[in-house]
């Protein structure tokens, strides 16, 4: 499929996976992808501070959009300050500070959970409707907390039956259930617990929510390297270290290889299959060398994609 | 002091970190060792991964603790965290009479408290660990956190809701129950109209039901909150902080450390799970030879194991303890002899 059409299909792409799996990479190689094809591009953050800015080697995200790169801008957009703007939006405006400072948040939040969730993504429906950029990526809580804080519409319709915040559940549910206009894409490692728990959010948020799932981004793969059966000898004294290296690599390879066909078995979903870069902080130049293999992965993927 | 030492010595070891890093096999690893070493050692987990959960007994969702055999001289039981049923036992504990408890339990405002208010689970953990310090059966607590980013949010939970309670919103709320609906005065509801023109009236209704038979339990609750945030400041408990090398987690992990620094929190241990293993760098060969792949692979996997131990060293020198490095296991941790591995590895 054409990288261009890939990010063409909606305008939001959320971007979910459990902790420590690379979901902030992923956002950010998505980010400059579409940027390069001359796509302007918005990243929202919902959570504290994911590491994304300093990736882009900015400063840290807040309220206000913030320029990571060309065509990059980026903003955090937390819970706490959604609920106020609502509250201030909705007759509450001269006492609202003055209750934000006496608890009325927590309060609030307590008394209808998902609030919050449901005040953020009404947020991010603000913006996909304003078109303030051609993808909107939103970098999502840790999964477990995704599928809560996706299903927060849902659940939100079953405690509040009318007014605004109804209203505001409605239109956040039809953006969701909208290919055209929302989807999800998973980010996992190939090792067990992360393959399970993601096929578990998969079919969680597809038959709980409804959303429409982008392919599965599976992340931190040891590139094939071609010649690692080649016999050391020829080193001398560093044959044995070599052929130790060789072999732990190999036998990863083969156990993310078994994770890899057990994702595929487990779950319908084409697969973007992204590289280990053997470094632990991510920069710059990282970003672009993992936004060239998720371009050609995606150019890997067949025109449409049918799902089973 | 080395992480042996602490299992020897202290009541209650901590173990916190950000998530995926495998912070639950670290405390039953943890747990374990405590068994070997005589103690009779309970530990509290959090959402463990189907296999260890059976392997701990853990099948079903239980609050009480299940005793594991093995062959240690000590004791090992395991527990999964029920949140919300150890919320209603402190409810029927401070409630008045069972009448009231009753109000409390069955109102809709409280199941949100009790299953939704963020911190709960938290708060619940550190309830657990406070009573689990009480119970004769045991003198080694080992707990289990939430996968939580924020470091502050469970040192931070038994405030929580006490911060809920003494809110100044809370005592508007508190005036009908005071002076009687009727005499509410004019401002309050037309404040309580608009939030719920907001949220819904029966949102508003549920809420000053729940704070009114809640009246009377702030004390009981506050004090407990108090004892429990003493219990986590003295000396007999410890923190360790669970990590991984591992990109976005070595970035939350230095913001955990951050905001355990910032609490006062003293880290007494820094494990360090799924470590790539070290292979000695040598110069690469100037004839290719047909080697160069083999080469490539040893400069990428040194280059791997240079980021994580540089990561490493700098998390170390900050929270002020050594690290104790657990290498990347073939496969995940389900079975005793699994976390005997590995706790092979944490005490040498």
């Amino acid at each position: 499929m054409d990288p261009g059409t890939f990010c063409g299909q909606s305008r939001v792409l959320v971007v979910a996976g459990k902790g420590g799996v690379g979901k902030t990479t992923v956002t950010a190689a998505m980010a400059q992808m579409a940027a390069g094809l001359g796509l302007s591009v918005l990243i929202v953050e919902v959570e504290g501070k994911t590491g994304l800015a300093a990736a882009f080697g900015a400063e840290d995200l807040e309220y206000d959009e913030r320029d990571m790169a060309p065509r990059i801008r980026a903003r955090s957009l937390t819970p706490d300050v959604a609920l106020v703007e609502y509250l201030e939006e909705h007759g509450l405006h001269r006492i609202s500070k003055r209750l934000v400072r006496g608890g009325l948040v927590e309060v609030v939040s307590t008394a209808v959970p998902g609030i919050k969730d449901i005040l953020v993504l009404g947020k991010v429906k603000q913006l996909e409707r304003a078109g303030v950029a051609d993808l909107i990526l939103l970098d999502a809580p840790a999964a477990g907390h995704a599928v809560s804080f996706l299903m927060s519409a849902k659940g939100l319709k079953e405690i509040v039956r009318a007014g605004p915040l109804q209203s505001q559940a409605d239109d956040v549910l039809s953006m969701l259930t909208d290919p055209s206009r929302c989807r999800v894409m998973l980010v996992t490692l190939a090792e067990e617990t992360p393959v399970n728990e993601v096929v578990e959010t998969a079919f969680a948020l597809e038959d709980r929510v409804g959303v429409d799932l982008a392919p599965v981004v599976v992340n931190g793969l040891y590139p094939v390297l071609s010649g690692l059966d080649a016999d050391p000898v020829a080193a001398g004294a560093d044959a044995p270290v070599l052929a130790a290296a060789a072999e732990f690599r190999r036998r990863r390879q083969e156990l993310q290889q078994a994770q890899v066909a057990r994702l595929a078995g487990a779950l319908p979903l084409p697969q973007l299959h992204l590289p280990t870069l053997f470094t632990v902080d991510l920069k710059p130049a990282d970003i672009d060398v993992l936004a060239s293999a998720l371009a050609a992965a995606i150019e890997a993927l067949p025109a449409r994609t049918e799902v089973a | 002091m080395s992480v042996a030492d602490l299992v020897a010595d202290r009541e209650i070891l901590v173990c916190c970190g950000p998530g995926g890093v495998g912070k639950t096999t670290v405390a039953a690893a943890l747990a374990v060792e405590g068994a070997r070493r005589g103690r009779r050692t309970v530990v509290v987990t959090i959402d463990p991964a189907k296999r260890l959960a059976d392997a701990l007994g853990l099948g079903t969702l239980t609050d009480a603790a299940r005793r594991i055999d093995g062959d240690w001289p000590g004791e090992l039981c395991a527990l999964m965290l029920d949140p919300r049923s150890t919320f209603d036992g402190l409810v029927t504990k401070y409630a008045p009479d069972p009448d009231q408890a009753e109000t409390i339990l069955a109102n809709r405002f409280y199941r949100n408290i009790a299953g939704a208010l963020s911190g709960t689970q938290e708060y619940m953990a550190m309830e657990k660990l406070f009573e689990l310090h009480n119970d004769d059966r045991f003198d080694l607590v080992v707990v289990d956190t939430p996968p939580t980013r924020n470091a502050l949010d469970f040192v931070d939970a038994p405030r929580r809701l006490t911060r809920l309670l003494d809110n100044r919103l809370f005592r508007l709320l508190m005036i009908p129950a005071r002076t009687g609906m009727r005499a509410v005065n004019f401002a309050t509801q037309a404040f309580l109209r608009t939030i719920g023109k907001v949220v819904g009236s029966e949102v508003v209704t549920d809420a000053v039901t729940f704070f009114q038979a809640f009246e009377g339990m702030e004390d009981g609750f506050r004090r407990r909150a108090q004892a429990v945030q003493a219990l986590l400041a003295d000396p007999c408990t410890a923190f360790v902080l669970v990590t991984s090398p591992r990109r976005d987690a070595a970035r939350e992990t230095e913001f955990f450390a951050e905001k355990l620094e910032e609490a006062g929190i003293d880290v007494d241990a820094l494990i360090v799970n799924r470590m790539h293993p070290r292979f000695p760098a040598v110069a690469p060969a100037a004839t290719g030879g047909g080697l160069s792949s083999l080469y490539q692979n040893l400069a990428d996997l040194g280059r791997l194991s240079d980021g994580e131990e540089a990561h490493v060293a700098g998390l170390s020198r900050r929270v002020g303890a050594p690290a104790v490095c657990v290498p990347e296991l073939e496969t995940d941790v389900h079975d005793l002899p699994g976390l005997s591995r590995v706790a092979g590895f944490v005490f040498g």
